[in-house]
């Protein structure tokens, strides 16, 4: 059961094989086998069992209000949930209790579908690893030893890692807080999930749910589902609604899908697309759900392979990976050639800049004085604020505003912003020029290599790290594009390997078809799974 | 239904506290004419001034300009607090369509250039009555640009409104933008307390060029907006409340020589401040150059007590905003008949079908009024600027029934207005009726009673009284004596009484009319015809 897909699962429910109920009960059995991989910031287990009785009655009654009745997702601490606490793994958030549902979140509700819990991530969604979040990071289900300690199972949320940051000494100690509770190199051997929405990727790979929210800005979807072996679509700019999402870059934010199968992707996009009169970015056409062919027709297919993905630290297996794939669209029938995006290698420093500008607009909010964190030092105004915010904040948000705010003063804006605007309106140019001479999708791989051991990944910091390890997905978001990773092959270490797909906007359907030919042709073999 | 009441009514209470200041403005005009007043005076020497304002006009609209939250004044505190006006993370604004038609019907009447096109940005500073730590603005493209505003200058030291100037002042631009919730400082207990009730409710600011000269101008622009922006419904207008607030860029320069360097008067509350603050800060500036000093580039403010400008010795003046683009909302795109995409209805925003709608504006009402009605020019001006064009014409026009527009806009404007001002009463809590006044004009008319009971039964309406016009002559024995039998007794028996002022008259001194009539009246107790009464006086004066 935990190893179905989400389409599976929905017919054993509609055919009444399984209740929602127990299903549901499988899927928190799980959850909390793998409570060692630090999935989740806050578990809802008891209002999901709930959920999933009233789902499991709706079946019964024959009154299913949608595929995803009864379906148990995960939602990126990311979002907004009324009533459950939201943290986005940031102190500054710790307590925050949002008194509405994004309209992703609502939209899942309306249809039925049974959340588990707020999955950690990097706070803030800045970073590719998860493994900056005030909770601790999450740990790759894949090649992992579960220590055989019985592990505690209260509410995780009121336990949050202890942080530094409390502790005026430790502060002094300049300890990087996200790290803390790592206490030997021993422990630290485990695998990155990638990130920022490395609890949801975890939390579709080892079972616990079919379908998971995640929200991508400069690939915080598709990065963790390459090194989690699971399915991370970033839809178009503008067909999901960010209504309740915590920005990160509102210009490049994304709420993202991760499943199994890519058909699942396409059905839970279906459930998620089309405008929202609370996000005036949403495109105003209504949005067609579709589901894909089982017999995909490549032989119309022309895939573009864009050479300046020939990265300089392009792992030897990776590489190999990518090139069997289109060899296989080449076999197939498909048309396949090199296309260049000239702009690429400048992708990340226009990312660095506009992701700083509008980190410092969007993150000005956490004052301390409606909601979230407050320091005590009230001495000012201007002194509580400095607190609150020192205090609220790891080091990589703080610096990104730092960053942020010089990029926008008056005397800079010119330099960095408005060129930065340059760039990015170059590189979307680079995929329009790309698609308009006759490329229905480009393929590339999602990351560098497979998933790295924690102790090698924090030896440099967080943003030397995104810099490595966005180059493949960032421009898509700087694009406002569609593109979906595909777990394709497991290097010889025994870790998945995902290739990228990314298509012309809105050409979300055409995308998931040649993602899941791809997925019907290289047969991953999917994470093994207990059955309960 | 219940809610508007509730509103209504707290809504009375608060315009009640705040309306002293206009209704004194029209008294110094009417009852204390003859007053002296400060007037302008013209800068010494060879100065000149210049002003530029930045005038914030809070549209009158149902919800606030990016959430659906109610807009009104005197709720209870962080009552009218969406989750976007209190920045909780992942909201999103949502621009309100009604505020964007209140702009563009702004800016046609202003003569602007409409931006078919135009943009938000994030103007960042760190306040307390700032939730989201940025205003959403138009610094990049505005709603509006490039119009201009024609006005008059009147002679305020008579009642007769004489027109001293007509002035014109450019308008650079016309923008939308949030307005910030309110702070207040509890001194006793050393904290702020916030109220986001204000926070994101829609604001035009409209910035003119510094075109204008003095206090006085200022002060008349200032007035003309307020009535184009009351007359379009865009904006109340109401400087007590806050719902129009000026900002002065004031300096002062030798003839012939380049602009000099202008400080900031901020946040200035009525029309007379507007004045008074210019005329204040030009002097003191003045003063500092003539005085070898030099104007500081500031932010000042007009304290209104102690009639200067005081500097707020802002650290922060001079910080840099930050702007950016607002990444959450698309470019405002506006319409027009042949540009509006088809079948999208009423769903955009249409130039066109906002002009349509265009009301009479204050200047045209004037004239209109003179055309119409015959009335003196500054009878038409008192009208407009007292807000009372409507009950006025209610007055003239009553079921078609003509009244003497000239005794109507007296009665208006004298003793109307006089009544308010006694009570301490705005137009809008006006007890008397526009029908109920003409009733009273009718019976003056006609000679039923007196100018003086007339104006002793409108004192009584204000005081509540309900019963009929008649019953109130009636029961107070008010209707005037015209039978001329009763008024000759009457005359007769004064003129025995009081030999020595018919002598006097004998002797050539006509004037003791006027005290005979005293005297006919306090027997009558004012309710003898003064016409008849005069005549019959003369009669019986020359008879003898």
């Amino acid at each position: 059961m935990l190893g179905l897909t989400l389409k599976e699962t929905a017919k054993l429910l509609s055919e009444g094989r399984v209740s929602a109920a127990e299903l549901c009960a499988a899927c928190v059995a799980r959850a909390r086998q793998v409570q060692q991989l630090n999935v989740f910031i806050t578990e809802t287990y008891d209002t999901a069992q709930k959920q999933a009785a009233e789902s499991a009655q709706r079946h019964r009654e024959g009154r299913r209000l949608h595929v995803l009745d009864g379906i148990p997702v995960t939602i990126k601490d990311a979002f907004s949930t009324a009533g459950v606490t939201t943290t986005s793994a940031s102190r500054i958030l710790r307590d925050y209790i949002p008194p509405y549902n994004a309209t992703m979140v609502q939209r899942l509700v309306d249809r039925g579908a049974v959340s588990l819990g707020k999955t950690n991530m990097d706070e803030f969604a800045m970073g590719c690893g998860s493994v900056d979040s005030l909770f601790g990071p999450v740990r790759n289900p894949w090649r992992y030893n579960f220590t055989t300690t019985t592990t505690t199972t209260t509410n995780k949320h009121t336990q949050p890692i202890r942080d530094s940051r409390q502790d005026s000494k430790a502060k002094n100690m300049q300890m990087r807080t996200m790290h803390r509770h790592v206490t030997s190199m021993e422990d630290s051997d485990w695998f990155i999930t990638g990130g920022s929405s490395g609890g949801s990727a975890v939390a579709v790979a080892t079972g616990i749910c079919k379908a998971a929210l995640g929200s991508d800005t400069g690939g915080s979807v598709r990065n963790p589902a390459s090194y989690c072996g699971v399915v991370g679509l970033k839809p178009t700019y503008g067909l999901l609604s960010r209504h309740g999402l915590i920005p990160l870059v509102n210009s490049l934010d994304v709420p993202g899908i991760f499943t199994r199968c890519v058909d699942d992707a396409a059905i839970v996009l279906g459930a998620l697309a089309g405008h929202d009169p609370q996000d005036s970015t949403t495109v105003p056409e209504p949005f067609q759900p579709f589901s894909l062919p089982d017999d995909v027709d490549v032989t119309n297919l022309h895939v573009g392979i864009p050479k300046e993905y020939h990265a300089p630290h392009l792992s030897e297996e990776t590489l190999h990976t990518w090139r069997e794939v289109a060899d296989m669209f080449e076999d197939a029938g498909a048309k396949v050639s090199q296309v260049s995006l000239p702009h690429t290698p400048y992708s990340i420093v226009c990312y660095s800049v506009l992701c700083a500008a509008e980190v410092a607009s969007n993150m000005a909010r956490y004052d301390g004085l409606e909601f979230g964190h407050r320091g005590c030092d009230e001495s000012s105004t201007e002194a509580l604020y400095a607190q609150t915010r020192h205090e609220g904040f790891n080091d990589v948000v703080r610096g990104r505003i730092l960053a942020g705010n010089y990029f926008l003063l008056k005397r800079h804006y010119d330099h960095y912003f408005i060129q930065a605007q340059r760039i990015r309106r170059l590189i979307a140019d680079d995929f329009k020029t790309v698609f308009d001479s006759g490329v229905d999708i480009l393929l590339t791989p999602t990351t560098l290599s497979p998933a790295r051991p924690y102790s090698w990944f924090v030896k440099a910091d967080n943003r030397t790290r995104t810099e490595q390890e966005d180059v493949f997905t960032q421009p898509v978001n700087l694009a406002g594009i569609p593109a979906v990773n595909v777990p394709v092959a497991l290097s010889e270490a025994g870790l998945p390997i995902g290739l990228q797909l990314i298509g012309p906007s809105f050409q979300e359907r055409t995308l998931l078809a040649a993602a899941k030919w791809v997925e019907q042709q290289v047969n991953f073999p999917h994470l093994q799974l207990p059955e309960p | 239904a219940k809610m508007a009441a509730t509103a209504r009514k707290i809504c009375a209470v608060r315009v009640f506290l705040t309306s002293r200041r206009s209704v004194c403005t029209c008294n110094m005009l009417y009852a204390n004419a003859k007053a002296k007043k400060d007037y302008a005076r013209a800068l010494p020497g060879d100065w000149q001034g210049r002003v530029g304002l930045e005038i914030h006009a809070q549209i009158s609209s149902n919800s606030k300009l990016f959430s659906g939250s109610q807009v009104q004044f005197s709720a209870p505190p962080n009552t009218l607090v969406s989750p976007f006006d209190a920045s909780l993370p992942g909201t999103l604004p949502v621009l309100n369509r009604q505020c964007v038609e209140a702009g563009v019907l702004t800016a046609l009447a202003l003569n602007c250039h409409i931006n078919r096109r135009s943009l938000f940005d994030r103007k960042h500073y760190f306040y307390a009555d700032l939730p989201a730590g940025y205003q959403i603005t138009q610094q990049r493209l505005p709603l509006a640009v490039n119009g201009h505003l024609t006005f008059d200058v009147y002679d305020e030291r008579t009642s007769q409104r004489q027109v001293l100037k007509s002035c014109q002042v450019r308008l650079k631009q016309l923008q939308l933008e949030q307005d910030s919730g309110k702070s207040l400082h509890d001194q006793e207990n050393g904290e702020v307390l916030v109220d986001l009730n204000r926070a994101g409710v829609a604001l035009m600011e409209i910035v003119t060029e510094p075109d204008l000269v003095d206090g006085t101008e200022a002060a008349a622009m200032v007035k003309e907006l307020q009535l184009i922006l009351q007359a379009l419904g865009t904006c109340d207008g109401n400087m007590s409340e806050g719902s129009m607030r000026v900002d002065a860029n004031i300096s002062v320069n030798r003839r012939g020589e380049e602009m000099g360097t202008r400080a900031e008067v901020k946040n200035i509350g009525s029309i007379k401040f507007v004045q008074k603050a210019i005329e204040y800060e030009m002097q003191r500036q003045i003063e500092l150059l003539e005085g070898a000093g030099e104007v500081e580039e500031e932010t000042r403010y007009y304290d209104w007590k102690l009639g200067k400008t005081i500097s707020l010795r802002d650290k922060e003046q001079r910080h840099d905003y930050r702007y950016m683009p607002e990444p959450n909302l698309p470019p405002l795109i506006l319409y027009t008949y042949t540009s509006a995409p088809g079948g999208a209805g009423n769903t955009v925003v249409n130039i066109d079908r906002i002009r349509e709608q265009m009301p009479e504006l204050p200047a045209a009402t004037r004239h209109r009024l003179v055309q119409e009605y015959n009335i003196p020019f500054q009878h038409s001006v008192a009208l407009v600027g007292e807000g009372l064009v409507e009950y006025f014409e209610n007055v003239v026009d009553v079921k078609g029934k003509g009244r003497d527009p000239r005794s109507a806009a007296s009665w208006v404007l004298t003793d109307l207005l006089e009544q308010l001002h006694k009570r301490s009463l705005t137009f809008q809590e006006c007890p008397v009726t526009a029908s109920k006044l003409g009733e009273i004009v009718d019976l003056v008319t006609m000679g039923t009673v007196s100018t003086s009971t007339g104006k002793k039964i409108l004192s009584l309406l204000f005081d509540g009284d309900n019963r009929s016009l008649l019953q109130i002559i009636e029961d107070n024995q008010w209707a005037q004596i015209r039978d001329e039998e009763t008024l000759g007794r009457i005359c007769a028996e004064v003129l025995l009484r009081h030999p020595e002022l018919v002598e006097a008259y004998g002797k050539g001194n006509k004037k003791v009319v006027n005290r005979l009539m005293g005297e006919v009246q306090k027997v009558t107790n004012k309710c003898a015809d003064p016409s008849i009464t005069s005549r019959l006086l003369r009669e019986k004066l020359e008879g003898q």
